[in-house]
């Protein structure tokens, strides 16, 4: 079985992000990027199936700016087998992203897709799920737990009301949650070898793909700034304060 | 301009969630219809259509909606669409399923988790966990719109008298089941809609710990909710988190306990509106953002807080 995992390049979880001056996006320049967490989770999942002798074949696909090589380097390191650049300069929304992951799809016909349940710069939470439309598959989001079985796998859901065990027919879409797996550090000689893994360049065209944004960004901005508050001296100033002043108890 | 509303509901009762959302597109204009989507729902209709400003409910009811498993309701909701120029749904986990699925079968990019309307194709979003806030315009012939509840009140569930009109099944899709369930049981009000918020992180240190603020909880009447590193060690369950990928909460007063405030943290109750901090580290940065903090133990501190409770 043929995995296929895509990764997104976001600005590292770590970072601060600042709006630009203009209130044209948020400022990427000189700014640390990362594989978003979630895909990291996927990729590792990815690789643990491989290593059970389920899967054969790991690929990594990313749709991005050039640099978003390096994303899909990681990606090799950590395990992945080969990688396929979609490089583009625009900001690609969601359901094109989930079209060019369908056209590869139909070149690669993997037996199931993992994806993270959320990239934490749109923090959109959709492309997993708009995959399983444009293809007709089944869906399992936000997943903790994974057991491939023969023809359908198990994947149990984190949701508001605690977890949700569902089955589902193979081949399938996965959004993988946080608590799946504690995915691994890359070691020096992965990374020297990942440099010689295949990794494909294409183009949104190559795909047939329309990729022009459906929603216009008139403006980004800050969000309204908390001022920060007072320290107390005392668990009785504070309930003092909490009753008197913030009047909330 | 015509609005339909996906509800979420458990069959006999409409969860709050769906409120908020009504408030959501009531912003943007036109009539509100309440779609109710489940298996043996009638009582979740009848309730839908008491909800004020609503002007009809569309009920389908059948048996492969029990479990709102995506691939069977998002067929039903994209057939329910077509009259209707936008489609809302609380950003619940069930919606945030389900409504893309509906979207990309209707060729729309959806909107996520819309903070504010304002106008019927202009909403602001939230981006980089809130760090950001994204005004965009839709040009797309329908809406997909999935609502923070958080920042819409909840329309009164009282005062309406919908007409309820049931529609036609769309059918067991085939291609996945239910097995089973987990639901944490719990007295104590929904953490997404409670007025009071107590949070444990990993400084609680284990889940038995987790009693303190259980007994302060309860005397508050509030909700008791944690970060992701206290679920991750398996204090409490997977749905107490609060935060960028758990739960967002806006509570009158939020506590944090043993929380350093990080930014994925920060971004799911930043609007609260009264925010204390326990934290025995005084560089711990909740306390920037703090209203009111309290630098000490809180084996010491949070006991002493629910005696000063009496
Ligand atoms: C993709 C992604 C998504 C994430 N989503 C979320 C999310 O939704 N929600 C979330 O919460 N996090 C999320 N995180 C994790 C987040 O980055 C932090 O790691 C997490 O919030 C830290 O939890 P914490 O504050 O409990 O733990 P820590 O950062 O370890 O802080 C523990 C605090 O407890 C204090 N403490 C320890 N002992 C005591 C004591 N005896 N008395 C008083 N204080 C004490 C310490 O001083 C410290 O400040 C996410 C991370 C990533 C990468
Ligand atoms: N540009 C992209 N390239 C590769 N994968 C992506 C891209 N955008 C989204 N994804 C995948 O879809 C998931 C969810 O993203 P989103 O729907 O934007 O929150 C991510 O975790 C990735 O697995």
């Amino acid at each position: 079985m043929k995995v296929l995992v895509p990764v997104k390049r976001v600005v590292d979880y770590n970072v601060k992000v600042r709006v630009k001056a203009d209130q044209s996006g948020v400022e990427t320049a000189n700014v640390k990027m990362s594989m978003n967490p979630f895909d990291e989770i996927a990729v590792e999942e990815a690789i643990r199936m491989k290593e059970a002798g389920k899967a054969d074949e790991i690929v990594a696909v990313s749709i991005g700016a050039a640099q978003a090589q390096e994303t899909l380097r990681t990606a090799l390191a950590m395990g992945a087998d080969r990688a396929i650049l979609i490089e583009t300069d625009e900001l690609v929304e969601p359901l094109a992203v989930a079209k060019l992951l369908k056209a590869v799809m139909d070149e690669e016909n993997p037996g199931i897709v993992l994806l993270g349940k959320q990239a934490i710069d749109d923090d959109s939470n959709q492309t997993a799920q708009m995959l399983g439309a444009l293809t007709g598959w089944p869906q399992a989001t936000f997943v903790s737990n994974i057991e491939l079985g023969d023809g359908s796998l198990e994947a149990t859901r984190e949701v508001d009301s605690g977890l949700e065990t569902i089955k589902v027919n193979m081949p399938a879409v996965v959004s993988v949650d946080l608590r799946l797996n504690e995915p691994r550090y890359a070691s020096l000689p992965n990374i020297m070898k990942a440099k010689k893994k295949p990794l494909d360049t294409k183009s949104a065209a190559d795909y047939g793909v329309d990729v022009t944004p459906r929603l216009k960004t008139i403006k980004v901005a800050e969000p309204e700034a908390r001022s920060g508050g007072v320290i107390v001296g005392s668990v009785a100033e504070l309930v003092d304060k909490l009753k008197n002043e913030a009047k909330v108890l | 301009m015509s609005n339909l509303i996906i509800a979420e509901h458990d069959g006999s009762e409409i969860k709050a969630a769906t409120l908020h959302a009504v408030t959501a597109a009531q912003a943007a204009g036109g009539d509100v219809t309440v779609a109710v989507i489940g298996s043996g729902c009638g009582a979740a209709a009848e309730a839908a259509a008491k909800i004020a400003g609503v002007s009809k409910v569309l009920v389908a009811d059948s048996a492969e909606y029990e479990k709102q498993l995506a691939e069977n309701v998002a067929p039903a909701i994209v057939k329910m669409a077509e009259s209707f120029s936008h489609v809302w749904a609380p950003a619940t986990t069930s919606a945030k399923n389900t409504m893309p699925r509906v979207a990309a079968l209707l060729d729309v990019q959806q909107i996520s988790e819309v903070t504010a309307v304002q106008s019927a194709t202009t909403f602001e979003r939230p981006i980089y966990a809130g760090n950001a806030i994204a005004t965009v315009e839709s040009a797309e012939s329908k809406n997909i719109i999935t609502v923070r509840t958080t920042a819409f009140e909840a329309a009164a569930a009282e005062g309406g008298s919908a007409a309820v009109e049931a529609v036609d099944a769309t059918g067991d899709a085939g291609l996945s089941s239910f097995i089973r369930e987990e639901v944490t049981e719990s007295d104590r009000p929904e953490l997404t809609s409670a007025k009071i918020v107590i949070s444990g992180g990993r400084g609680m240190g284990a889940g038995e710990n987790f009693d303190m603020l259980y007994k302060v909880a309860d005397k508050l009447g509030a909700a008791v909710g944690a970060s992701r590193a206290a679920v991750d060690a398996g204090y409490v369950p997977n749905d107490y988190q609060v935060g960028q990928t758990g739960k967002v909460v806006a509570p009158d007063l939020y506590i944090a306990v043993g929380i350093s405030g990080a930014i994925q943290h920060w971004a799911g109750m930043k609007d609260s509106k009264v925010i204390v901090a326990i934290n025995k580290d005084e560089e711990a940065p909740i306390f920037q953002v703090a209203d009111y903090g309290l630098v000490a133990d809180l084996f010491d501190a949070v006991p002493e807080l629910e005696g000063a409770l009496d």
